[in-house]
């Protein structure tokens, strides 16, 4: 389980965080959804200790992750990153094996291989695509990539940062299906950060909304249509007027 | 604030802001050598680094040297000519190459091609999240891309200095035999008489120096680069002005402690 108590984290006079409590059960998909520059980002780097929070406190089963060793802890996650991240000057394969090929469990460089072929199988991907360059894919496939990446270990927690922007509806919905599939399969926790609704009712099993550096409402996927929340309501159904300030 | 102190104060901040620069520069250097000290160690891409920072500057260095060395030579002939010491090329051209201009040249050229290089992408992998994708995959960026590239500029910059050294002196050695009618036999003698092992081991030194320098500061400027395209651009522009800058800087603090009187 993950909870967050209390965070908080600014940049300057900007204060994104302003005290975020939120629980993510083991075996969970929850989406944190929120306008442009809500946060989300930042919510999810904190977790990963890629930003540090000025004040509050994040438990992985209990335990403090600012007193967990990193490599272990960091052992536990899988992220898809919003463009992907993938190494450009490495192969399609090296860059789903990457985690496979160092540390203290390296694997030899066949075996890693065969597995990231099979990850890439699993995300749709031929095996010829193994040998490819991350240039010379599209942006559907890099995010496939990006994808078989995060599964490459086997974590037990995944992360998808903005999973579909970019991407046309067709592939949009493809993705979500593979990320809803390889959760429920694996049997992960899964965090997912989006504004794209179709994500959420794709993937979430539970859904937080920041707005204003806060969880505005939390609850079930199911019930998030009848919430009564007119923040919530505003955004799910995208429409200008509401309490949320839109710039026009 | 009066418009006198004013400028002052403006002079004041900018001094200021130099040396917190050069202080958190100094850090990320000890950062990195302590980081060179402990596993994970990453041998392909030092090998891949020293491909990049000293086989590839190869032909910058030579074409650099080999034209400097030619003008050297001239303009010490010409000079010479004044006070009837046109004969003091061989010497001067060795000395002056392989002293001074070999090691400040190409530390120059090390800056303007792959502090540039290094600076751009580091900082395009930073833009596109490729930094944290390898914190989250329990690489340690220093680790991974810092130490092996100051690796492999401490490691290959003293030889390539060495070889522009001698493409510079053979520079000077083509233009005085072909053009000043010096005697090919007697000018490498007076060369190789002249030039002392303190002189050649200075050069390598300065080189090593300036291998560290362009290569941190590179990953530096990489590593801390603000965001999209004019991020990676101001880092980049950056990088190069302070690489040579601090070549400049170093190269004389270095001459005056090894030949300082």
């Amino acid at each position: 389980m993950i909870e967050l108590l209390g965070v908080q984290k600014s940049f300057g006079h900007n204060h994104v965080l302003r005290g975020v409590d939120l629980t993510i059960a083991r075996g969970t998909s929850m989406v944190v959804i929120g306008g442009s520059g809500t946060g989300k980002s930042v919510l999810l780097k904190s977790i990963l200790g890629l930003v540090v929070p000025d004040a509050g406190t994040i438990t992985l089963d209990g335990t403090d992750v600012t007193k967990t060793d990193r490599d272990t802890f960091l052992a536990r996650f899988g992220m898809l990153f919003q463009g992907g991240a993938l190494f450009d000057s490495l192969k399609v394969w090296e860059n789903v094996a990457f985690r496979l090929l160092r540390g203290a469990k390296a694997l030899p460089k066949d075996q890693a291989r065969e597995i990231a072929i099979e990850k890439l199988r699993r995300v749709g991907l031929k095996p010829s695509t193994a040998d490819q360059l991350p240039a010379e894919l599209s942006g559907g496939m890099q995010k496939r990539v990006g994808l078989a990446r995060a599964i490459a270990a086997e974590p037990e927690i995944i992360f998808f940062d903005e999973p579909t922007t970019g991407l046309d509806p067709i592939m949009s919905g493809v993705i979500n299906a593979l990320i809803r599939e390889i959760v429920v399969e694996m049997g992960a926790t899964a965090m997912t950060i989006t504004h794209d609704m179709s994500s959420v009712r794709a993937i979430a099993d539970t859904v937080a909304m920041l707005h204003d550096g806060k969880i505005r409402w939390t609850g079930p996927a199911a019930e998030m249509d009848a919430a009564s929340d007119p923040y919530l309501q505003q955004f799910i159904h995208g429409r200008a007027e509401g309490p949320i300030e839109s710039v026009r | 604030m009066s418009a006198v102190t004013a400028p002052l104060a403006g002079l004041g901040r900018a001094v200021l802001s130099a040396l917190a620069a050069l202080g958190r520069i100094a850090i990320y250097g000890g950062q990195t050598l302590k980081a060179a000290l402990r596993p994970p160690f990453y041998p392909r891409e030092v090998l891949s680094a020293l491909l990049q920072v000293g086989w590839l500057s190869l032909p910058v260095v030579g074409l650099t040297s080999i034209f400097t060395g030619g003008a050297l030579a001239l303009q010490i002939y010409s000079g010479g000519q004044r006070f009837s010491a046109e004969a003091v090329v061989p010497q001067i051209v060795a000395i002056g190459m392989v002293r001074e201009l070999g090691p400040v040249l190409v530390g120059l050229m090390i800056a303007a091609r792959v502090t540039s290089s290094i600076a751009a992408e580091i900082a395009t992998m930073k833009v596109t999240e490729q930094i944290d994708a390898l914190v989250t995959l329990s690489t340690n960026p220093l680790q991974y891309l810092t130490v092996p590239r100051v690796l492999a500029g401490v490691l290959t910059v003293p030889l390539l200095v060495g070889v522009g050294d001698i493409i510079g002196v053979m520079g000077g050695f083509l233009v005085s035999t072909e053009q000043l009618g010096f005697n090919r036999a007697g000018y490498i003698k007076n060369t190789v008489d002249f030039l002392t092992m303190p002189d050649i081991v200075s050069s390598l030194i300065k080189g090593a120096v300036f291998g560290f320098i362009a290569t941190l500061i590179g990953c530096y400027y990489g590593m801390n680069s603000g965001r999209g395209a004019m991020g990676v651009g101001s880092a980049t522009k950056g990088a190069v002005a302070t690489a040579s800058i601090l070549i400049l800087a170093a190269n004389f603090v270095l001459t005056s402690v090894m030949f300082g009187t």
